[in-house]
């Protein structure tokens, strides 16, 4: 470290070294994930037609497919929003012993099978399932609610899966809010719903973007929940993708819808990424 | 008022979690909410059932070489996007990233078309492969966070010292950042022992242990699919407190 020259030599080889260290995972990356997709993407344009995005984009039944997508999307995201936001309070706000606890309530379902869960909600919301039988028992319905193999169904099993990735960005949003602030507020005379309303929603706004982008890409392709709880008769565009793919042996059409799902996913992201960077820059 | 608020929301995210251990301890034959009484048969069915028992050790040996896999790949890959200047650094970082932003079904059909041209369907290496690139992101979001937080200036004394370079950080960095690596580890296995859509189009005939679940939930259900999920449960929690005892960083998801 002594000559310079030497050392910037040794910086020199240090990167090469670093660079050729990604190697493995480059090659790995690029055989079972940027090839594969890439080639079923090109399915789709396949003797230079676009006659299976003509398919995807104008047919009204699967235009249908999309509408119900993303209106479960928006409903399952809203809904997991006004669920997530006051235990994302309580969380950030509460004693550290009582925020492990609520912690490894949020946790622990994260970490449990789609498969375990989406079991047991068809157990609670079938005909015969946990809750009709209480309210039917209680008296408060005369027949069973048709609670299972519809849209609703579909929506509280994925507001379940999608929770805690909308809790987890409010929590840490809060947490950046400075403390100093809302004694400073108090100070000054203002009173809890006042502080609420405008100290801690518009600086825990960042973290609600965030988990919202979140939890709405990922409903958009969701696969295991409406597959089992809207028991085939709600069709979100992941489970047409399947079936394209496994029943009708159509791959330039599960290709082209692939496309347009992959496009969506990424253009949401990056438009978040750069609005999220366009408030940074406007902070400063 | 906020406890409130919020102890129907924790009754809503616990509640399908605790329903299936008494499901799974019922005499009943069908579902039945409360229990009639109490039974071990489910338990006993799983475990006398061999398409269950070799549909986890699958499952199991998928889930361990998913594990190494990523790991092995996954290090010198964390190593690499942290430490490295090098031009295309930025585009590796997004590619490796990338797997957990992709929608699941786009990648297993995408991986099912080119598995399908070289017969590798059924095949559980195969399906080991495509669950090490879904893996991949997690190790290296928890190595890289682990690096990132490391203090350069211990190896730097080491090499100082004599030691080669690959000595290093086999006897310094490594141990230090040994807790997200645990961690990483056990994200590796759930991630793999818990993945149904890749392994439902690769798997062909060959049952993995969710592959299994989805078509039980599907065709007939019995409680048996209860007693395995709590088996499931107990497996799932008895890795995240090794994750708490020896990991770091831990548990949460990095969401940002």
């Amino acid at each position: 470290m002594a000559n310079g020259r030497l050392s910037i030599a040794a910086e020199r080889r240090r990167q090469r070294l670093l660079a050729a260290l990604g190697i493995p995972a480059l090659v790995l990356l690029a055989m079972l994930f940027a090839y594969p997709v890439l080639r079923l993407m090109a399915l789709s344009v396949e003797g230079g037609s676009l006659e299976w995005y003509a398919k995807a984009l104008s047919e009204s039944l699967y235009v249908e497919v999309y509408w119900i997508t993303i209106r479960i999307a928006i409903i399952v995201t809203l809904t997991a929003l006004l669920l997530s936001y006051p235990i994302a309070y309580l969380l950030a706000t509460t004693t550290p012993l009582g925020a492990a606890l609520g912690f490894a309530l949020v946790i622990l379902p994260l970490w449990t099978s789609i498969l375990v869960r989406t079991y047991a909600w068809m157990v609670l919301l079938g005909r015969n399932g946990v809750i009709n039988k209480s309210l039917l028992a209680f008296g408060m319905i005369e027949e069973p609610l048709a609670l299972l193999y519809n849209e609703l169904g579909v929506i509280v099993g994925m507001v379940h899966v999608l929770m805690p990735y909308m809790v987890l960005p409010i929590y840490a949003a809060m947490r950046r809010v400075d403390p100093d602030l809302i004694q400073a507020a108090e100070g000054l005379g203002a009173r809890g719903p006042r502080i609420f309303l405008r100290i801690f929603l518009p600086l825990s706004a960042q973290g609600i973007f965030a988990g919202s982008i979140l939890v709405f890409v990922l409903s958009l392709g969701f696969f295991i929940t409406p597959a089992l709880l809207g028991g085939g008769r709600v069709i979100m565009i992941a489970v047409l993708i399947e079936q394209q793919v496994r029943d009708v042996l159509n791959w330039s059409f599960a290709s082209a819808l692939s496309t347009v799902l992959l496009i969506a996913t990424i253009a949401i992201y990056g438009l978040a990424q750069r609005a999220t960077a366009e408030r940074a820059r406007v902070a400063q | 008022m906020l406890g409130l608020v919020c102890a129907p929301i924790f009754l809503f995210l616990m509640l399908p979690l605790v329903i299936v251990f008494p499901l799974s301890l019922s005499s009943a034959p069908y579902l039945q909410f409360p229990p009639p009484g109490f039974s071990l048969r489910w338990y006993e069915n799983y475990f006398g059932d061999p398409v269950w028992i070799d549909a986890t050790i699958r499952s199991l040996m998928i889930a361990a070489t998913t594990t190494l896999g990523s790991l092995l790949v996954g290090m010198p890959l964390a190593f690499s996007l942290v430490r490295g200047r090098y031009r295309g650094r930025a585009l590796l970082d997004r590619l490796a990233i990338a797997p957990m932003i992709v929608p699941a079904i786009i990648i297993s059909v995408a991986v099912y078309g080119i598995f399908a041209k070289l017969r590798m369907i059924g095949a559980w290496y195969g399906i080991a492969l495509a669950h090490t690139i879904l893996a991949l992101p997690f190790v290296v979001i928890v190595l890289g966070a682990g690096l990132r937080g490391l203090d350069e200036s211990l190896e730097q004394a080491a090499l100082g010292l004599g030691a080669s370079r690959w000595q290093a950080v086999r006897r310094v960095t490594l141990p230090e950042i040994r807790p997200s690596i645990v961690t990483a580890a056990v994200l590796a296995f759930i991630t793999s022992f818990d993945e149904l859509v890749v392994a439902m189009f690769l798997a062909g005939s060959q049952m993995t242990l969710p592959k299994k679940m989805f078509d039980n939930i599907r065709m007939e259900i019995d409680p048996t699919i209860a007693a395995v999920s709590v088996l499931q449960i107990l497996v799932i929690t008895a890795g995240l407190l090794i994750a708490q005892r020896f990991g770091r960083g831990a548990t949460a998801l990095d969401v940002d």
